[in-house]
């Protein structure tokens, strides 16, 4: 049992390898894969409850002690977002069976998914802040290459931007991590809570400011946070639609999960300073993002605009730094990420059936005359996007609200309010033009196709649906089950909140505690 | 002491070449300045790891830690760990840069704007 931490990072590479032995054969690749996410799943779900019921647990590889091995730790946090990424990474590749085409696939395109995942549930788990940059780079280059496959001319473009300021913040990254190593003498993320403490005691917080800050810019902009998104709607749009739902569903919440890590175990000693600003910044997010949206006429980049203002909900959270508000981050997070993926995958489907994604443009056939299951589907995430109740978007909302009302912060209210209904617009304008009406009230731009339609809408294959209604499902549940995902929430935040829990798993007991001191 | 000096320098003109060449338009450059980034992140850190000269850390014999002051190993190896990931990801952004500069016929990143609207 001690190894089971390890498993979700090896069960994706180990699928991945076994994928490209059978380079030549599509079937077996896509079998392999599914049985990989499969086990991901399987083996996601195990760790949670275990976490859950037995508490943290901790992994020094080749038994090295921490501080000098390489610690895996896996706590309630860590534990949650790897089985949300497992749901994620499971609902996409059975949804890239169908809307994946086989050029893609030839192309390693089920491997570089699960590299993808071996980064991702890595950075979920590790306990040392440089293998936390070494999988953010595993992720991102896997990232980059799902992104570019298939070399169409917008994805090459939004590829540069994406890979150009991912880079920079992994330089930036890199760069932070080594002052910090340079000021305290270790890269453990245990050892560091205890020896920034330390240090800012001793009134050496000068350096630590600014390493602080500089790993606040470096995970804002893997979490596209305010004036660091621009990469995010300029390439999420353009692959195919099951890889921007992996995503949407993972890759900034990385950043988000990064930031609430590092911001609520190691640099704490400077709350009113790193944290006042994380308020602006996500107050900044949600509006420019919510913005952004509205102006926006494409399917995927309005969904795109979204997440940017949905990360300053998260942020928000942090920012208010009360249990309560980080409670409400870690729900956000929870709710986000099921239906943020969900509603790309929709969009795949309602761009088969209306053959374009372009809102302006009128499609084959209105969505809800022709599938209105799927005009359904759609409804369900986005109507808790936009925090109706009773899904699961609204109690996330509502503990955030909570928690600023408690703070008094009634500005952050107004503004995540606002933000609420602006979200609503959006959502109601992607109704009304991509489901709702039908191409028959619009018959006089019809001239504008450069193509000819075929006159009936491509069948939608079970296989995409399956996930969308799965996940919807997942989303209505939460929802309905409020109160035990809000008291797993609770217990999260007081294992961030309590850092010596975390310290004592990793480092042991504190009067065993080794001293980790650099000479 | 002046070799601090000296490589802190190295490292601030090495980031600011490299943001300079980021903001400049043409792909390849931004190529060079993301490579140059890299090293000035690098050297970052093998500099603020602390420099000793000529003391490689190894364990005396009958001991159990080198003897201080010795040169600490662990950003060496981050070091390495770093130039491995860059390298894998700057050969990727080549290869990326010349499929972008044909797919789009410049290399001017003005004319990158096929997914801003």
């Amino acid at each position: 049992m001690t190894l089971l931490p390890v498993l979700p990072i090896l069960i994706p590479l180990c699928t991945a390898c076994l994928g490209m032995l059978f380079y030549r054969s599509l079937r077996l690749q896509q079998w392999v894969s599914l049985f990989g996410a499969g086990a991901l799943l399987v083996v996601s779900i195990l760790l949670l409850v275990i976490v859950h019921r037995d508490g943290m647990i901790a992994v020094h590889s080749g038994s090295w002690a921490a501080p000098f091995g390489i610690t895996l730790v896996a706590d309630l946090f860590g534990a949650i977002m790897v089985l949300l990424g497992a749901i994620t990474a499971a609902a996409v590749v059975v949804y890239s069976i169908a809307s994946v085409d086989s050029i893609r696939k030839q192309y390693l395109y089920h491997p570089l998914v699960h590299v993808l995942m071996a980064g991702v549930c890595g950075a979920f788990l590790t306990g040392d802040i440089f293998n936390l940059y070494v999988c953010f780079e595993v992720l991102l280059l896997s990232s980059f290459v799902l992104l570019a496959l298939g070399s169409e001319r917008g994805q090459l473009e939004g590829a540069i931007k994406y890979v150009t300021l991912n880079l920079f913040s992994s330089a930036v990254f890199l760069s932070a991590v080594g002052i910090l190593y340079g000021a305290v003498g270790t890269l453990n993320m245990a050892d560091l809570s205890l020896k920034v403490a330390q240090a800012a005691q001793e009134g050496r917080d000068g350096p630590l400011t600014v390493v602080a800050m500089m790993f606040m810019i470096a995970f804002g902009i893997k979490s596209a946070v305010f004036p660091l998104f621009f990469w995010l709607p300029a390439s999420y749009h353009t692959p195919p639609f099951a890889v921007s739902a992996l995503f949407a569903g993972l890759l900034t919440k990385v950043g988000v999960y990064a930031m609430i890590r590092v911001f609520t175990l190691i640099f704490t000693h400077d709350v009113g300073f790193t944290h006042s600003i994380l308020l602006w910044v996500a107050a900044l997010t949600m509006i420019t993002g919510v913005l952004g949206a509205a102006s926006q006429g494409e399917f995927r980049r309005i969904l795109s605009f979204h997440i940017v203002s949905q990360i300053g909900y998260m942020i928000l959270g942090l920012a208010l730094f009360t249990p309560l508000a980080i409670a409400g981050s870690i729900f956000y997070i929870m709710h986000h990420i099921i239906v943020k993926a969900n509603l790309f995958l929709v969009a795949g489907v309602a761009h088969l059936i209306r053959g374009t994604s372009d809102l302006g443009r009128p499609g084959i056939v209105g969505v809800y005359a022709s599938a209105p299951i799927v005009a359904l589907l759609f409804m369900i995430p986005a109507m808790s996007l936009a925090g109706v109740p009773p899904l699961s978007g609204f109690w996330a909302k509502l503990i955030l609200l909570r928690a600023a009302v408690d703070e008094r912060a009634f500005l952050y209210v107004a503004i995540a309010l606002l933000v609420g209904i602006m979200t609503l617009f959006s959502m109601t304008k992607i109704w009304a033009e991509a489901f709702w009406k039908s191409p028959g009230e619009s018959a006089d731009n019809e001239n504008s196709h450069d193509d000819a339609p075929p006159a009936k809408p491509p069948r939608t294959p079970f296989t995409m649906l399956a996930p969308i209604a799965a996940m919807a499902l997942l989303t209505v549940l939460i929802g309905l089950g409020a109160q035990p995902v809000f008291e797993l929430a609770q217990r999260v935040t007081d294992d961030l909140l309590t850092p010596s829990r975390y310290i004592h798993t990793v480092l042991g007991s504190p009067d065993a505690a080794p001293s980790g001191d650099a000479p | 002491m002046t070799l601090n000096v000296l490589l802190a320098i190295l490292v601030g003109g090495l980031f600011a070449m490299g943001i300079y060449l980021m903001l400049r338009r043409s792909i390849v450059k931004l190529i060079m300045g993301l490579a140059l980034l890299g090293h000035g992140a690098n050297l970052l850190i093998f500099t603020s790891g602390g420099l000793v000269r000529a003391r490689a850390p190894l364990i005396e014999e009958g001991e159990t830690i080198p003897s201080a002051p010795f040169a600490d190993p662990l950003p060496q190896a981050l070091i390495l760990t770093a130039i491995v990931i860059s390298f894998g990801v700057l050969a990727f952004m080549m290869v990326l840069v010349s499929r972008a500069y044909r797919a789009v016929g410049t290399d001017d990143t003005d004319e990158f704007t096929g997914t801003d609207h």
